[in-house]
């Protein structure tokens, strides 16, 4: 007996190491450890052996069935391995294919460089408000000081849509500093941007529509300190905290005193040259301007119910497409109109 | 305005050892915006006074000449000149070996017909000059300097005057006295905290007699002329002004004419106050009337171009027809000639509107409109008329007789503002003491008394309290006004609308449309191009009265057309697959308002091989959901004329019409010039977030599964997939939660002229796992009711 299990334990484990697929291995399972296989068939004469050598015999058996399920195991995990192994090799890719094109949309670059100023100025506590283009002149110049006979009032500058010149396209943001102090009592923050109208015609630098964003805070005992402050913070949040600011005087009908903040090149660093030569970037003045801005004039404010003796206030303005195409170094403001997918899809 | 550095230093106040770089930063950074500025002497290079030592002909020329030409070195050098002019021991211009002339010109040595010539003999021309600026001077050979001030060897530029920078400031609208020698020299007296050096006027008379007996003025257009001053000279003699004068004016970039005319000049850049002299002979009667034109009036002007004048137009007159163009231009028939014996200066202030709007209808900016249309000091014309007056003594052009006439049309009023300290440090966020500010002010030439400022008549712009805070704050410094942080403190944010802008702009980029940006106004053309019916409501659209062009001439009252526009603009460009979104105003005009209504429209637009009304379709809806719009229903129209009759639906949203969305009819995109097949929506984008769901809660997943039933059913060809889904969703009752369709079938096994449709119904209930005759309930309620009310079978 001891023999037939020697001799099955050897034939098992040698039909095992030449299995070649998990069948093959089920089927030796079957024919050895089944319950009609050749080791139960061994076992089941058991009952023949005597009561010493039962036990003895027993553990022999005991021992060829775990090493032959053992075995099993082992060869079965083997193959497995392999089968993965091929099949694994069978799946390789050729990695630097494509992949599947998926058509993302692009923001406008106007707007994608828009978004980013509102963000900034809702951060530091700005109300972002729309209006309408289509005006009335008394929003647009009367009420923010702009005299009858101005200049810019001019049939040549202003687009109107009335015999009397009441009603017009804006040609800035600021009617919106009057609308929102109609509406709004003080401590007011206010953000407009929004697009204004000129009489230009379209080339590199000119459109008769392009976008402004127009600033607006009043409170007690707003300085022009205040005014410097938070336009810095806020152009160095857009320009870099190392760039360099100025201001300068300037004249706005509806602010007084009025400035207008430049920056210093960043390529030439404020000498206007570059290698000997007149900077690009500067145009050799050694100063970028960035916006206007001022203390909200008195006028202003009591056009709008707001008694100058207590409150004061800053406002400012500056035009999108400078700060954008200046930032995305686009050179023709036609481009920006153009709407070519090609351009856009760049951003 | 340009001003020449030297005027200032040698007039006014002496600024030659500040460089150019500081000058016009620390102008700029006061006030004054230096637009750009150049040396004089930039373009000339190496060019000195020269002395002919010897001219031989040219062996080999009959017109060349070989001169040795002395520059103050030990050797004189050879240049050989084609001028017939020059003569031993002249004085010449000899532009050397390397050296540059206006316009860029580099000269170099070299040899002519074999003679070796170390450079160029120059004549005015050469060097940028003209007749004007050199009276008298040969004009068609070298400019021969015996006459000049000068000595061998001396550089050109010295001659000529051009070792000067002139500077071009941007001036601002507020600011008149500032277009002006005086009122820039003033600021820079004030920015570098120098004297102001002042010059008043001394006229010594002469025994010509008197004005009164000559001149008679009269002015009754009085409200366009504040004020008319004219003093008049006799014996005239017109001659070259002195070189120091025409080099000032050269500098300036005025040419000189002669003595008369460039005091006029002068006086108009020294002051800036424009003047006109007119010859006393050609006023007919001695009378000068400063009179409205009348409608059809004509006048030629210096330029000799015939000006038709209208009514409201402001003219310089005698007894008999207009003489001179206020403000603007003087008349041909009264112009300044060679042999003018008398003249009439007038030195005048008129209204600046009137003279604006004037020059604009007749198309004739000059620097005397420029001048007078901000507004100008009317103090200044009598200052102005003494000082030419005085010039013309200077230079010995003519006697000036007694008296002077001068009507007055306005009250002059002596302004005067209290100086307040404390509010002024305010405003500015500072701390100047009451001294600092008065020694700022003086600075300026604006006294103060006590507290009180007596305001300049020469700074209209002084009106309050924060125009002396601006005074006060530019001259300690904006840049030194310490910068703090407001301490107000409110809520930042948007509007709901831009919220939902925001939003659906990232869904639409997601979904792969790209963001256009396009004109608000329109050709009144696009109606047609969009095949709009004649009578249709969206033709009534706000016109621009005075537009650029047809083209951009009407606001738009539809979307669509800016679309298509940008669309067709990219099919140009071979731009193969393009989708397009824009959230674009319109301007509708609304009955009893002043202003239109501008609501926002979403505008979505594609073109492109895998474009359909479907992906439109299915995009539209994925925008709806990013933006919790409630259920929208797409009903068939044939009647929107933009669009495919069999390809275009109506969007509803709760019962409310929010737009169009389809297939671009094939003859509008013809009309746009694109070939293939468009697909377009229009959304009014303000009405649809008023139809949007509130924020979403939590609804409990589900505890039970769900049951699937697919169902294909057999209907007539014209009905549609919102029938049935609206018929089986009746039906179904709470325990059907989806309809879906999921094919539609046509051919074997279906009858012809009708479809198959297939749904696949979705059964659930919260509380317990369906049963079979649960959902065979539910089915066979479906099947009823599409039997009996649609008559549609399950095939």
């Amino acid at each position: 007996m001891k023999q037939q299990l020697e001799t099955i334990r050897q034939e098992a484990l040698a039909a095992l190491s030449g299995a070649a697929d998990q069948q093959e291995l089920e089927n030796l399972r079957v024919k050895y450890l089944g319950k009609k296989g050749e080791l139960t068939a061994v076992l089941k004469q058991m009952g023949k052996l005597s009561a010493e050598e039962r036990p003895i015999m027993g553990q022999v058996a005991n021992a060829v069935r775990a090493e032959i399920e053992e075995t099993l195991e082992k060869a079965k995990t083997a193959l497995a391995a392999k089968a993965m192994e091929e099949r694994l090799k069978a799946e390789a890719i050729d990695v630097t294919i494509p992949g599947e094109e998926v058509a993302l949309g692009h923001q406008h670059p106007m707007n994608m460089v828009l978004q980013e100023i509102k963000d900034m100025f809702v951060g530091m506590g700005y109300q972002v408000v729309d209006g309408p283009e289509v005006e009335l002149a008394s929003y647009n110049f009367t009420r923010l000081n702009i005299e009858d006979g101005h200049p810019s009032r001019d049939r040549s500058d202003t687009f109107y849509f009335t015999d009397d010149d009441s009603v017009l396209l804006r040609t800035q943001t600021s009617p919106m500093q009057i609308r929102y102090m109609e509406n709004h009592k003080p401590p007011l923050c206010m953000l407009a941007p929004g697009r204004v109208f000129r009489k230009d015609e379209a080339d590199a630098t000119h459109s008769p529509m392009f976008h402004q964003i127009e600033g607006l805070v009043v409170d007690e005992n707003i300085t022009m300190g205040d005014l410097k402050g938070a336009l810095t913070t806020v152009m160095r949040k857009i320009y870099g905290e190392d760039s360099v600011m100025r201001f300068r005087p300037h004249h706005f009908p509806f602010t007084e005193p009025s400035c207008e903040m430049d920056m210093q090149c960043h390529k030439c660093h404020g000498t206007g040259e570059v290698d000997g030569q007149v900077c690009s970037t500067c145009h050799g003045e050694g100063w970028i301007e960035l916006l206007g801005a001022g203390m909200v004039h008195p006028y202003v404010l009591e056009n709008c119910g707001i008694d100058p003796e207590k409150y004061s206030g800053f406002a400012f303005g500056m035009g999108l497409e400078r700060m954008a195409m200046g930032r995305l170094r686009i050179n023709d403001l036609r481009l920006i109109f153009d709407n070519d997918v090609r351009f856009l899809s760049q951003f | 305005m340009n001003v020449n550095r030297n005027w200032i230093n040698e007039e006014f106040v002496d600024l030659s050892h500040v460089s150019d770089k500081e000058f016009v930063e620390t102008m700029t950074i006061f006030g004054q915006k230096v637009e750009t500025y150049e040396r004089m002497d930039a373009e000339i290079k190496n060019v000195v006074v020269g002395k002919v030592v010897s001219i031989v002909r040219h062996e080999n020329s009959d017109h060349m000449w070989v001169c040795q030409i002395d520059i103050g070195e030990e050797e004189p050098v050879q240049i050989v000149t084609g001028a017939q002019n020059v003569h031993e021991g002249d004085l010449v211009p000899a532009a050397l070996h390397n050296s540059y002339l206006p316009g860029g010109i580099h000269i170099t040595k070299g040899k002519l017909r074999g003679e070796k010539s170390n450079g160029m003999l120059c004549s005015y021309l050469e060097l940028g000059l003209t007749q004007n600026d050199l009276p008298g001077a040969y004009e068609d050979g070298i400019w021969i300097l015996n006459d000049e001030d000068c000595k061998v060897g001396q550089d050109i530029n010295e001659v000529i005057g051009n070792c000067d920078t002139v500077v071009e400031f941007e001036i601002t609208n507020n600011r008149p006295d500032c277009y002006s020698v005086i009122g820039l020299a003033r600021e820079a007296a004030a920015a570098f905290n120098k004297p102001m050096k002042h010059h008043e006027p001394v006229v010594k008379g002469s025994d010509a007699g008197s004005i009164f007996e000559k001149l008679d003025v009269e002015v009754p257009a009085a409200e366009l002329c504040n004020r008319y001053t004219a003093r008049m000279v006799a014996n005239v003699k017109i001659a070259p002004s002195p070189k120091w004068l025409r080099q000032r004016l050269r500098a300036n970039g005025v040419r000189p004419i002669n003595n008369i005319v460039d005091i006029t000049n002068y006086v108009m850049l020294e002051y800036g106050q424009p003047m006109h002299a007119f010859d006393y002979r050609y006023i007919t009667s001695g009378k000068i009337v400063v009179r409205e034109a009348e409608d059809g009036e004509k006048l030629t002007t210096l330029d000799g171009n015939v000006r038709d004048l209208n009514a409201g137009m402001l003219v310089i007159a005698d007894d008999t027809r207009a003489i001179g163009l206020a403000g603007i231009m003087g008349g041909e028939n009264s112009e300044i000639m060679d042999d003018t014996t008398t003249v009439v200066f007038e030195s005048a202030n008129f209204n600046g509107t009137s003279i604006r709007q004037t020059a604009l209808a007749l198309g004739m900016r000059t620097e005397a409109s420029g001048k007078f249309e901000k507004n100008l000091d009317p103090m200044m014309t009598v200052p102005a008329v003494q000082r030419a007056c005085e010039l013309v003594e200077l230079l010995c052009a003519g006697d000036v007789l007694d008296g002077t006439i001068d009507v007055i049309n306005y009250v002059p009023q002596p302004k005067t503002l209290p100086l307040e300290p404390e509010k002024i440090n305010r405003l500015l966020g500072t701390d100047i003491s009451k001294e600092q500010m008065v020694d700022y002010l003086a600075r300026l030439e604006i006294p103060v008394e006590g507290d009180t400022i007596l305001v300049p008549s020469f700074r209209p712009d002084l009106n309050l309290m924060a125009d002396i805070a601006e005074e006060v704050g530019r001259s300690y410094g904006y840049n030194e006004i310490a910068t703090t942080a407001f301490k107000t403190s409110t809520q930042g944010g948007y509007s709901n609308e831009m919220i939902m802008e925001t939003k659906a702009g990232s869904v639409c980029r997601a979904l792969g449309f790209s963001e256009i940006i396009t004109y608000s106004f329109v050709s009144p053309a696009v109606f047609d191009k969009i095949c709009l019916p004649e009578d249709s409501c969206l033709r009534n659209a706000i016109r621009i009265q005075n537009p650029l062009g047809e083209d951009t001439s009407i606001m738009r009252t539809i979307a669509l057309p800016s679309m298509l526009e940008i669309l067709s603009r990219n099919n140009a460009y071979h731009n193969k697959t393009v989708k397009l979104y824009e959230l674009a105003k319109i301007y509708l005009p609304k009955e009893g308002e002043v202003l239109p209504e501008e609501p926002k429209m979403l505008l979505l637009g594609t073109y492109g091989a895998k474009e359909t009304f479907f992906t439109l379709k299915g995009e539209l809806e994925a925008i709806f959901s990013a933006l919790r719009v409630k259920k929208a229903r797409y009903s068939a129209v044939s009647d929107n004329p933009s669009y495919h009759p069999g390809r275009c639906a109506k969007v509803a949203v709760d019962g409310v019409d929010v737009g169009f969305m389809g297939q671009v009819h094939p003859m509008v995109c013809g009309n746009y010039g694109i070939d293939c097949e468009v697909y377009c929506a229009e959304i009014d984008f303000s009405k649809l977030i008023t139809l949007c769901l509130p924020e979403a809660t939590y609804t409990p997943l589900p505890k039970y599964p769900s049951v699937t039933r697919d169902l294909a059913l057999v209907c007539e060809e014209a009905m549609t997939v919102a029938q049935l889904e609206d018929c089986i969703t009746a039906a179904g009752g709470k325990l059907l939660r989806k309809v879906t369709l999921f094919d539609i079938y046509r051919g074997k096994g279906v009858p012809e002229g009708k479809k198959s449709m297939a749904f696949s119904l979705e059964l659930r209930a919260d509380d317990r796992t369906l049963t079979d005759e649960d959902s065979v309930g539910v089915v066979n309620k479906v099947l009823d009711k599409l039997k009996t009310d649609l008559g549609v079978e399950i095939r």
